[in-house]
């Protein structure tokens, strides 16, 4: 999963020559050898390509905006992975109050926390039934935007989001 | 900017550090541990106020916040401290948080803390600098240092040989900002401090495999392995391309032929293949395996099912007598066939014997009138020829008279019990309308009596019987045989469809007069023929159509007709919706022109396409809001 995810942000990011990962431990933590040294883990990694596409405003453009793209790369790798169905629900409510006035997770502009978040949520939301996503509207309308952003969907197959109202709010 | 953190939050240990630390100006405010600072369905603290109005409730963050406002750059190496602190590092906390704090179990909080403590270790005795990323204290310190005062400052937990740790971590207890932030949140409490925030928390747990997110995927990360009979059978599929026939599998249902003698009217056509199409449409739309047949009397039926948009996979004429003979002898051998004369009915104005429908008299069992040669429309009996009251023969009105003849009769009586074993079974397991089990069972009530099953006819398809070599099988042994024949000329494989009965369903659509040779006597000449033959599995017979409020009669000319309705100029989409509205499913119903108009107007025009205008058009005319 991982490895897949890599590959498809490396191409978003339009690395020319595909990187070569290993990976450390029983959780298969990505590793990357460079220049300085591996770079561990999956945020680390990403954070290497960023800056290594010379795209250093996908980790934010102020202190408080990298802060908030950290906060949720590290909510995406802490919460969303690896999280029981029970935890699943918790994190789809959490963002889907959070995303409520919000078209980006971090800021007023994509960010590495926009695509990683992407990557991560597409099996829970793939799970989603129609009555679910729409239960979850921002959400879905922020997943929806994520998979339809340029060059970022990739590996994933495309999750269909009806754009019209099902059920009416009083039905549950 | 301002800091909500709350007592006895292991958390909140490493932002105050880092407040110290940076020296950042920074409102701190306690809160109880249940507040809602931030705008979340749930409690999150620590929880900053950032000076445009956003929240963040990850420490990592608040912390690494802190320290680039104060100056300290972003780097890989910092990114990946954080990252091991809460992937790695954080559960095992929470889980040795759990065991201490709440179980009390401090050896098995120790235990679980070991792998982390010693790659601490190993990275710092590796380096050669003070702190872990460098000469000075850095983010990294502060995070790791909050992260493990709990339990590296606590005697009693024995943490094993860890020199190098432990170093590091005196050297940050003697910082005044960890020793300030330490007293503010322990209050010198130690572990003890933490329990009344660890009895809100989720149990600690070690992450399960089971759980999904983005794991699972993992293992269909490889290629699927194919295995050599897969490349084998998918060449050999490849090899015979689209020419190859339709492979059997769960799903199929012929329908009941429309044994019309003319142009089907709108009651043949709603009864068997209008009915038949859209399951089959359905059947298709679902992706099971379906095969939809009908036999062809006219090509005018031809056209006439084109315009109503029946899609059949295929519309033939029965030409493989070959079929229909098999079953013959088969029967014959096994003694299923009796010899006998019979008394038929022989117009002398038209010098010839007359098949059953071109005799008409008075019912013997109700006393309808219009009863015709093989059956009344009234009671749905079957009736021989010779017992109509009052016969007339149809083409000239003349009343016919009585002559004998040898024939051949298939002994139902003598198949009743395997008939009535096997129908328990399909009524009990597949879908029969009620009126389709109610005529079957009266039919048995009766009992079973041998049925003629050859005319003395010049048309149809001859008996190979030397001794019956100048007659032809009564329509109604030959007729549902055709099934067989039509799923032949489709397919070599029609075996396949015809006898599997364990993997394939068959459904029959008929009106209801059709009921008893599709339940009684077509079973009957398959069972009979011991073949494996694929019997009925769901029976949809609907009751009858009437036209107005009268009923249908080709001969009287009342009623409208396949090819009429196509004369009328109303799209055939309209005819569909309208003959499937008036299905008469439980119950006569009548067609009638108003009822059409009226029907053709509030239910398509006003309700399903008004409903799809708004659709299409994408915004509601009237203001309230948009549809698309």
């Amino acid at each position: 999963m991982a490895l897949k995810e890599l590959s498809s942000l490396e191409k978003f990011l339009g690395l020319k020559k595909p990187n070569k990962y290993s990976t450390q431990g029983d959780n298969k933590v990505p590793v990357l050898q460079t220049n300085s040294g591996p770079a561990v883990g999956l945020l680390t990694v990403c954070s290497h390509l960023v800056k290594e596409a010379k795209r250093p405003e996908l980790l934010g453009t102020s202190a408080e905006h990298r802060a908030l793209v950290q906060q949720w790369l590290e909510y995406r790798t802490t919460k969303v992975d690896g999280c029981s169905r029970e935890e699943a629900k918790t994190v789809l409510k959490d963002l889907n109050l959070y995303l409520q006035d919000k078209v980006y997770l971090a800021g007023h502009c994509f960010t590495l926390a926009d695509a990683l978040m992407y990557y991560g949520l597409h099996p829970l939301v793939v799970e989603l039934a129609v009555q679910e996503k729409e239960q979850h509207v921002n959400v879905t309308r922020w997943f929806d935007h994520m998979q339809h952003y340029p060059g970022l969907r990739h590996h994933l197959p495309p999750v269909v989001v009806l754009r019209n109202r099902v059920y009416t709010s009083g039905h549950h | 900017m301002k800091l909500y953190i709350s007592e006895g939050n292991p958390h909140c240990l490493k932002v105050l550090a880092a407040v110290e630390v940076t020296k950042v100006q920074c409102d701190v405010q306690c809160v109880n541990h249940e507040e809602r600072v931030v705008p979340f369905p749930r409690p999150a603290l620590p929880a900053l106020l950032l000076p445009s109005g956003g929240h963040l409730f990850s420490s990592n963050a608040i912390c690494q916040y802190f320290f680039e406002t104060s100056g300290q750059k972003p780097s890989t190496l910092i990114s990946q401290w954080l990252e091991w602190e809460s992937t790695e590092l954080q559960p095992a906390l929470l889980w040795a948080l759990h065991m201490a704090v709440l179980q009390g179990k401090a050896t098995e909080a120790s235990k679980s803390l070991q792998g982390a403590l010693s790659y601490l270790d190993q990275c710092l005795s590796k380096g050669t600098t003070p702190y872990l990323t460098g000469e000075a204290i850095s983010v990294v310190d502060v995070v790791l240092w909050g992260a493990l005062h709990p339990f590296l400052s606590d005697p009693s937990l024995a943490l094993g040989e860890c020199k190098s740790v432990q170093a590091w971590f005196e050297r940050l207890a003697g910082e005044k900002a960890c020793q300030a932030a330490a007293q503010r949140v322990l209050q010198g409490k130690g572990l003890e401090a933490l329990k009344s925030f660890m009895q809100r928390q989720p149990a600690g747990q070690r992450r399960d495999a089971q759980s999904y997110g983005s794991n699972p995927s993992e293992s269909e990360e490889g290629d699927r392995v194919v295995s050599e009979e897969e490349m084998e059978s998918a060449a050999l599929t490849w090899s015979r391309g689209l020419t190859a026939c339709p492979e059997a599998t769960e799903r199929q249902h012929p329908i009941a032929l429309p044994y019309v003698n003319n142009v089907p009217h709108l009651g043949n056509i709603i009864g068997c293949v209008l009915s038949a199409d859209v399951f089959a449409r359905y059947g298709r739309l679902r992706g099971w395996n379906v095969l939809y047949i009908c036999d062809k009397y006219h090509a005018v039926h031809a056209d006439i099912y084109r315009w109503f948009q029946v899609d059949f996979d295929y519309f033939g004429r029965t030409t493989t007598q070959k079929i229909a003979q098999n079953i013959f002898w088969r029967l014959h051998e096994r003694g299923f066939l009796l010899e006998d004369t019979v008394e038929q009915l022989r117009c002398e104005g038209c010098q010839r014997f007359l098949a059953d429908r071109f005799v008409e008299g008075v019912c013997p069992h109700c006393s309808y009138p219009d009863a015709r040669g093989d059956q009344c429309d009234k009671c749905g009996r079957l009736i021989n020829a010779v017992e109509l009251k009052n016969p007339t023969c149809k083409v000239c009105a003349k009343t016919p008279i009585i002559r004998t003849s040898k024939h051949l009769f298939l002994d139902l009586p003598k198949l009743e019990s395997q008939l009535e074993q096997w129908l328990d079974k399909s009524i009990g397991t597949g879908h029969w309308t009620a009126n389709a089990k109610q005529i079957t069972r009266s039919w048995l009530r009766d009992g079973l009596k041998p049925r003629c099953i050859t005319r003395d006819l010049k048309w149809g398809t001859p008996v190979p019987h030397p001794d019956f070599a100048d007659k032809v099988f009564y329509v109604w042994f030959d007729a549902p045989i055709g099934y067989l024949s039509i799923t032949a000329n489709y397919t070599d494989q029609w075996e396949k469809w015809w006898k599997n009965p364990e993997q394939v369903e068959l459904y029959n659509f008929m009106a209801k007069d059709n009921v008893p040779f599709h339940s009684v006597v077509f079973p009957c000449s398959l069972l009979g023929a011991q073949d494996n033959y694929t019997l009925v599995n769901h029976l949809i017979a609907t009751e009858y159509l009437n036209y107005e409020d009268t009923k249908f009669s080709k001969s009287r000319g009342v009623g409208v007709f396949g090819d009429m309705a196509k004369d009328t100029g109303i799209p055939s989409d309209v005819w569909r919706f309208y003959l499937l509205y008036v299905r008469p499913e439980s119950q006569d119903s009548a067609f009638s022109w108003a009822d059409m108009a009226l029907k053709n107007n509030s239910e398509l025009l006003n309700n399903l396409g008004n409903f799809i205008n708004r659709w299409v058009v994408g915004d509601d005319p009237r203001g309230g809001g948009g549809y698309l």
